[in-house]
């Protein structure tokens, strides 16, 4: 068998650096880095402002990242996916995160689950075709206290019931529609 | 350096103070079953199939990272013991798709050597059949996570005697995987410098040279010691 | 900044109090029941009303009852207000003007209240937990000048030791002993690390803490860097606590501008900074070597046991670990004295201990008791039994790693070994009630899918053994379990916590485990026969 070693292999990275030299969030993620002095033990804060920037993150982020924190691009994906709290794929435009925890479990939020994937037809962790809606779980956010609790675009609400949930996510689904919760 | 004396499986044993039980076993001529270890690479203790009964200690403890001290009383190999690495072994059987008969490492196979010693008949709990990708990108080697059991050997030689860190784990749990890069065709990496050595140090079939059949793959793990110590201690023993 | 500015702040802070103080609760519990708003809409009515040289409005952390938030308490007429509305909080100041309200006031004489003891929430639903001048008005950071200016390191070590103080974490490990070993071990470099991933669902104590008494988390650990002799400290928060995480950010920021935080603290040779470290959604993080692994910026996959953090820690240096809970008591062992925190609790377990009281339960909140109170007193009379007056069948405690206490054996008292012994644990604190409606076999099958999410797939056991516990328990719980399934099952528990790599794996099975003890009967009822009878057989009456 002849095999060609020598070939010579795309340098992705160069292209990242190219794309991100035009946008403006890579600049201030760079600066960010600066702050933690590109330290390689900064990573996990590093990755935390990128999902903060850009929602998600992607390759060229990544890679991006390990470039600047002379990492190799293994470490950097193999610690964003480890945290659940890293986004690999972008997310919904709006988001509604069931708490799954022992207190709102004992207190229907599984039936609260259900009702949300039957009405919008994605399970946990998906985010429905048109882009509108993603609907995650959570461990556990500590509100327990006013279990069940569902967190819409980041407000926390509390003692939900299935009928509370498909009401506040009704103005979502219309297209078009600029209102979130708390407005 | 000076030495200490402990019993394993009550024959005493001498061995130099800061030794693992594991190396003072070896010196010794007992066989401790291990997975996850590899000579040449620090150890990580995740295989659990080293696992020692010591005397006074309520936890079972491993022999790759538990340390000799004096006087220390250990087992090696008592039925409890022996139950719980046949359960391990057949834990790894049930959660890929480890099918000998078709693996390139069929009678070369840590994994399959360590289940006929364990007198693993048959797996008792349900087969997960999980639904993985085959790796044929690489001009030279192959990766079927169909038969990795996630030991981390690959990771911990690509890191720490090559240096190129193109290997490692990504995901959590039972989603764990061994990546190259970005998760990316291994064909594709940057960074891999095509030594071969993870291909080397694989326990079972999921690393091979590309074109090897049916039993054909052996794996040459000592060359990894050899590397180790002709680098670190500029000793190159054949 | 010395003894005199101190006291100065103060004075200062206290000259400026005002006849009537309404502290808005603006823990995450109010907030999210439109705490904000209700302190907004009281700040506007008392420019208005021209009040503003009579009323204060303060927002200050946990009130404890959450399940009737928002609560706003009134002094000093104390009154605790419940469901208080934005559009009704204008009543309050009518309270202040001599008139009625027609507002819900909670029972301050009821056991939810009155059999509580703050040590550590002594703070917490009085100090403004934004701002800094208010925790030291209430003497804050005096234990650490006084430590740092008459104590010597040992002297506070012994302290801590003598108070009986065990690790608020779960497993109970004695601070002082903990402490001296960190003394103890050689090195230049040592770090302090407070542990404040708190990932038990279930629990919120932590939060709590640090949303209503940041600065108290804070001065524990610069009393124990002096004492073990560490300059740096990490406090590693969940991600899930955002509010947690602003409020920490701005108690280390005020520290620091007051020279609390940095070198020579109080004139002293003590320099110690504090960085907040943001988990990212890693149960496993709570173990202390995962969570070391991940402020290093790396998989938080925990290593094997020894080296012990208190050797060899992060970057291999000597490193002390403790939990928010363990820290934020510190200072009033040091202000108060070992001895008055050692006669409080019971005979090996001292000082109280904060619950996050949840699930089926009338009063849903925070309580802090002394060690040794019966967790009947805590669910009947403090929590008021299950709403709708059904019957308790259990209480969780210890989370995913704990169990289940049947409601019969509800008269044990709290502490660490007494929850042992009942195959449950202490845990980081929460407490969920279950009532008849509850299946358990549905809990085990709940907390193993957790354990399984959460395993971090390094160790064999707990990777592949919580997958194949929790299918065993899925097809129990389907009715296609047969009593060798159980059995399978209950030899995994038994290898899976004998085996694993890490405190994870090792308690993974303890809800299957415990609620096998108490609870058989819910398992066996849904086995069927062993072996599949032959329709043929069956129709022949065999």
């Amino acid at each position: 068998m002849i095999v060609t070693l020598a070939k010579p292999k795309q340098k992705r990275v160069q292209e990242v650096l190219s794309r991100a030299a035009g946008d403006k969030r890579y600049k201030i993620l760079d600066a960010h880095m600066k702050k933690h002095q590109h330290r390689q033990d900064a990573l996990i804060e590093i990755l935390h402002k990128g999902q903060e920037l850009f929602g998600y993150l992607d390759d060229d982020l990544l890679l991006f990242v390990a470039q600047r924190l002379r990492l190799p691009p293994s470490r950097v994906y193999g610690v964003a996916t480890f945290y659940h709290f890293f986004q690999l794929k972008p997310k919904g435009k709006h988001t509604c995160v069931v708490c799954m925890g022992t207190a709102c479990y004992v207190k229907g939020a599984d039936k609260i689950l259900v009702a949300l994937e039957g009405a919008l037809g994605v399970k946990a962790g998906q985010t429905t075709p048109d882009g509108q809606v993603s609907v995650l779980t959570a461990r556990c956010i500590g509100a327990c206290g006013i279990a069940p609790a569902v967190v819409y675009d980041g407000t926390v609400a509390p003692r939900q019931t299935p009928e509370d949930v498909l009401a506040t996510l009704q103005p979502w689904l219309s297209h078009g529609s600029e209102s979130t919760v708390g407005d | 350096m000076a030495a200490v004396t402990l019993t394993i499986n009550g024959k005493p044993v001498s061995a130099p103070a800061g030794a693992t039980v594991l190396e003072a076993a070896q010196d010794a001529g007992i066989r401790i079953p291990t997975l996850c270890h590899l000579e040449g690479v620090y150890d990580v203790g995740a295989c659990r199939l080293c696992l020692l009964e010591v005397a006074g200690s309520n936890k079972l403890l491993p022999a790759c990272t538990t340390k000799v001290a004096e006087g220390m009383e250990v087992w090696t190999d008592t039925e409890r013991l022996r139950k719980y690495r046949r359960m391990t072994l057949e834990l790894l059987f049930a959660e890929r798709n480890h099918v000998c008969s078709v693996c390139v490492s069929n009678g070369n196979c840590e994994l399959q050597t360590l289940a006929y010693e364990a007198g693993m008949d048959h797996v008792r709990y349900p087969y997960q059949h999980p639904q993985l990708e085959i790796d044929q990108t690489h001009p030279l080697f192959g990766m079927d996570h169909n038969r990795c059991i996630l030991c981390t050997r690959c990771v911990r030689v690509c890191w720490h005697i090559e240096g190129a860190g193109t290997k490692n784990v990504a995901g959590r749990g039972a989603e764990c995987r061994i990546i190259t890069d970005l998760n990316q065709p291994w064909g594709e990496s940057e960074t891999c410098t095509n030594c071969g050595k993870c291909v080397m140090a694989c326990p079972t079939g999921a690393l091979y040279y590309k074109g090897v059949s049916n039993g054909e793959m052996r794996h040459d793990r000592h060359k990894l010691e050899f590397i180790v110590t002709a680098r670190e201690e500029k000793q190159w023993i054949a | 900044m010395d003894l005199n500015q101190l006291l100065a702040i103060k004075e200062k802070e206290l000259a400026s109090r005002r006849p009537y103080t309404l502290r808005c609760c603006t823990a995450a519990g109010c907030l999210s029941a439109g705490g904000d708003q209700v302190k907004k809409r009281l700040e506007q009515a008392v420019a208005e009303l021209g009040l503003s040289d009579q009323v204060e409005v303060r927002g200050v952390g946990c009130l404890r009852l959450c399940c009737q938030g928002p609560l706003v308490h009134v002094d000093p007429v104390n009154e605790l207000y419940q469901k208080v509305a934005p559009e009704t909080a204008r009543q309050l100041l009518e309270r202040i003007r001599g008139g009625t309200v027609s507002l819900e006031t909670a029972d301050l004489h009821h056991p939810f209240f009155t059999k509580q003891l703050s040590i550590v929430l002594a703070n917490s639903g009085v100090v403004d937990p934004e701002r800094i001048e208010s925790y030291i008005a209430a003497d804050g950071y005096r234990a650490l000048h006084d430590a740092l200016l008459e104590m010597e390191p040992r002297d506070v070590i012994q302290a801590i030791a003598t108070s009986g103080l065990r690790g608020r974490g779960g497993a109970g490990f004695p601070t002082g002993l903990k402490w001296s070993t960190v003394a103890k071990s050689p090195g230049t470099r040592k770090y302090v690390v407070c542990n404040a991933d708190e990932g038990d669902p279930g629990a919120f104590m932590d939060r709590s803490v640090l949303e209503s008494d940041p600065h108290s988390v804070l001065e524990g650990m610069a009393i124990a860097a002096y004492a073990v002799g560490a300059d740096q400290g990490y406090i590693y928060v969940r991600a899930e606590y955002p509010l947690a995480i602003r409020r920490l950010r701005l108690a280390i920021e005020q520290a620091r501008r007051l020279g609390i935080l940095g070198s020579g603290i109080f004139g002293s040779p003590l320099n110690f900074n504090v960085e907040l470290r943001i988990g990212a959604g890693a149960f496993v993080c709570g173990e202390e070597t995962a969570l070391m692994a991940s402020i290093e910026g790396r998989r938080g996959t925990p290593r094997p046991r020894p080296p012990f953090p208190a050797e060899s820690g992060l970057w291999g240096c000597p490193t002390l670990i403790n939990n928010v809970e363990t820290f934020a008591n510190v200072p009033a062992i040091i202000r108060n004295g070992a001895e008055w925190f050692a006669s409080i609790g019971t005979e090996k377990s001292k000082g109280t201990k904060v619950f996050a009281l949840a699930g089926k339960v009338k009063n849903t909140g925070l309580i802090e008791v002394p060690m040794g109170t019966t967790l009947r007193t805590i669910v009947e009379e403090m929590g008021g039994g299950a709403p709708g007056g059904a019957r308790i069948k259990a209480v969780q405690t210890g989370g995913p790693s704990g169990g289940c206490v049947p409601a019969e054996l509800m008269d044990v008292e709290v502490d660490y070994e007494s929850l042992t012994r009942l195959g449950s644990i202490m845990g980081s604190g929460g407490m969920i009630v279950m009532d008849e409606t509850t299946d358990m076999v549905d809990v085990a099958r709940f907390f193993m899918e957790f354990c399984k999410d959460e395993s971090c797939g390094k160790c064999i056991p707990c990777r592949a053994g919580t997958v194949q516990m929790h299918g065993l328990l899925t097809r129990i719980l389907e009715g296609k379990g047969t009593t060798r399934d159980l059995a399978l099952l209950e030899e995994l528990c038994d290898m899976v916590k004998h085996t694993s790599l890490c405190g994870l794996g090792q308690t993974a099975p303890n809800p299957v485990l415990s609620t096998l003890r108490f609870f058989r009967q819910e398992y066996e009822r849904r086995l069927k026969p062993d072996r599949p009878v032959h329709p043929v057989a069956l129709a022949a009456g065999r």
